[in-house]
């Protein structure tokens, strides 16, 4: 069954062109509008206008991004705000896209979190190969006169835990892309003592609208505690990737639809991204997209990540496929991770073969429970939590292939990047 | 009352020497890399000397005492 699909919406990509080129800076502002100019107590000023707003990150975590930009104001030192445009995940379309179709909101969002903050350096970080660290140099060049607070870009390997943001602290002080021990947070103390707001670029954007139009216009769709657009990848075997500006809260259902997705040939769907949580369907097709919507089904909404699994796929072969992938992408640097996560993608592995080894469920969960909370990052967290909810949801699968049956494949829903090793 | 602690590993830094398991084995045991793993929640007031021990024997300084929650 396949309702109307929903109208794509125009928010946070209004006015962009579907070609990819991105607009000028008299084009976003024509769009727009101007930035708000700076007030007598500005910092004061924009996080009044932004508490209460229901912000919240679109990187993953899901953090409110109001209480980081508190945080770097109360320690009382000038850091800096890093947009993060290097999103680690494969799957997910958004912040590149808007990033390379307009680079200015997000522009514009990390100059007001720096007024928010006083900070003394903005810090773009985008993937080192395509075309997006040239796109963002140019804007920052475009509006060097008229930005408050001096802005760069910080090219960085296309890895996963790049975009960590801790690694791109690191990253931002002159060290390596790789994630950092840090006993505060790093809106209160990042690298070199400063603090660091990592904001995702999509987070920033909303930023940026939410400043210039006001709650109202901001608040008329969404739901009221999370209010305005989300950006969402839908893939799936059978459909080309799509992104998609939709309104917070729509029913899963919706998303799918609005991608063609046939959701009568569904089994589940992956949400959040690969650190996210498979939930069953058709059960979850009512589930609201939203951070309280997808918590309370079981789910994440993460970096906006919809994957749809059809039937005639297997969800123990997709999941290994990512857990081997996110385990070649760890960053080597703490032992259980570097252990754990290929011991725990082999035992996934071997479970999804049909032709399990005995103990080899134990041995899955055992390895779920031992690298959890061991990490400077969450990668062996995230990992393990993919598992888990692989282990849930494909319960009845469990049992067939512990019996030693599985004939169908992975499918291409994760699109798992190869990996030559 | 006190206030409480936990035991912090500095993942980067650690190299499974096992030293903290030998100082503090109500606090640590080890994977089957040889990695500690650190008991839950607070250190209790009783292990505190041995923790202090386990973080001075700890040959890369991975191991610090910080507010718990």
């Amino acid at each position: 069954m396949t309702a109307a699909a929903p109208p794509t919406l125009h928010r946070l990509l209004a006015g962009t062109r579907p070609d990819g080129r991105p607009l000028s800076l008299i084009e976003h502002q024509n769009q727009h509008g101007v930035l708000p100019a700076p007030t007598r107590h500005d910092a004061q000023d924009l996080r009044d206008a932004l508490r209460g707003a229901g912000l919240r990150g679109r990187g993953g975590a899901g953090f409110p991004a109001v209480r980081k930009l508190a945080a770097a104001w109360e320690a009382g030192k000038r850091g800096l705000v890093i947009a993060n445009g290097a999103e680690g995940e494969p799957a997910s379309l958004k912040d590149r896209t808007l990033l390379g179709r307009n680079p200015h909101l997000v522009l514009d969002g990390a100059q007001l979190a720096a007024r928010a903050t006083r900070a003394r350096e903005v810090v773009v970080a985008v993937h080192e190969v395509g075309r997006l660290p040239v796109v963002v140099a140019d804007a920052i060049a475009e509006r060097r006169r008229s930005d408050v607070v001096p802005t760069r870009v910080l090219p960085v390997p296309a890895r996963y835990v790049a975009g960590e943001a801790s690694a791109l602290a690191r990253a931002a002080g002159g060290g390596p892309s790789l994630p950092a021990l840090h006993d505060e947070p790093l809106a209160v103390r990042g690298p070199n003592g400063r603090p660091t707001v990592v904001l995702n670029a999509e987070t920033l954007a909303g930023i940026a609208l939410y400043l210039r139009r006001g709650p109202q216009w901001y608040g008329e769709i969404g739901t009221p505690d999370e209010p305005g657009s989300v950006l969402v990848t839908v893939r799936s075997d059978r459909t080309p990737a799509l992104l998609l500006e939709l309104p917070i809260g729509i029913p899963l259902r919706a998303a799918l639809d609005a991608a063609t997705v046939d959701t009568d040939e569904l089994q589940a769907v992956l949400v959040g991204g690969y650190f996210g949580a498979w939930l069953a369907t058709p059960a979850a097709l009512s589930t609201p997209l939203s951070h309280a919507g997808l918590r309370q089904a079981g789910g994440v909404l993460g970096a906006g990540i919809v994957m749809a699994l059809s039937r005639d796929e297997c969800g123990l072969r997709a999941t290994a496929e990512a857990v081997r992938y996110l385990a070649n992408e760890s960053a080597q640097q703490c032992g259980p991770c570097l252990n754990g996560l290929p011991a725990m993608a082999t035992a996934l592995e071997n479970l999804a073969s049909g032709a399990p080894p005995e103990g080899t469920l134990e041995r899955v969960i055992a390895l779920c429970g031992l690298v959890t909370g061991r990490g400077l990052c969450h990668h062996p967290d995230g990992s393990a939590a993919l598992v888990r909810s692989a282990l849930m949801v494909f319960a009845e699968d469990v049992i067939v292939h512990l019996a030693g049956d599985c004939h169908r494949p992975a499918g291409k829903a994760l699109n798992v990047p190869v990996v030559a090793r | 009352m006190s206030k409480q602690l936990r035991l912090r590993v500095d993942w980067a830094a650690c190299d499974g020497h096992g030293l903290c398991e030998q100082w503090a084995p109500e606090l640590f045991t080890r994977d089957e890399w040889g990695f500690p793993v650190v008991a839950d929640g607070p250190v209790p007031d009783d292990a505190l000397e041995h923790a202090r021990a386990a973080i001075l024997a700890c040959p890369v300084l991975a191991l610090k005492l910080l507010p718990y929650g």
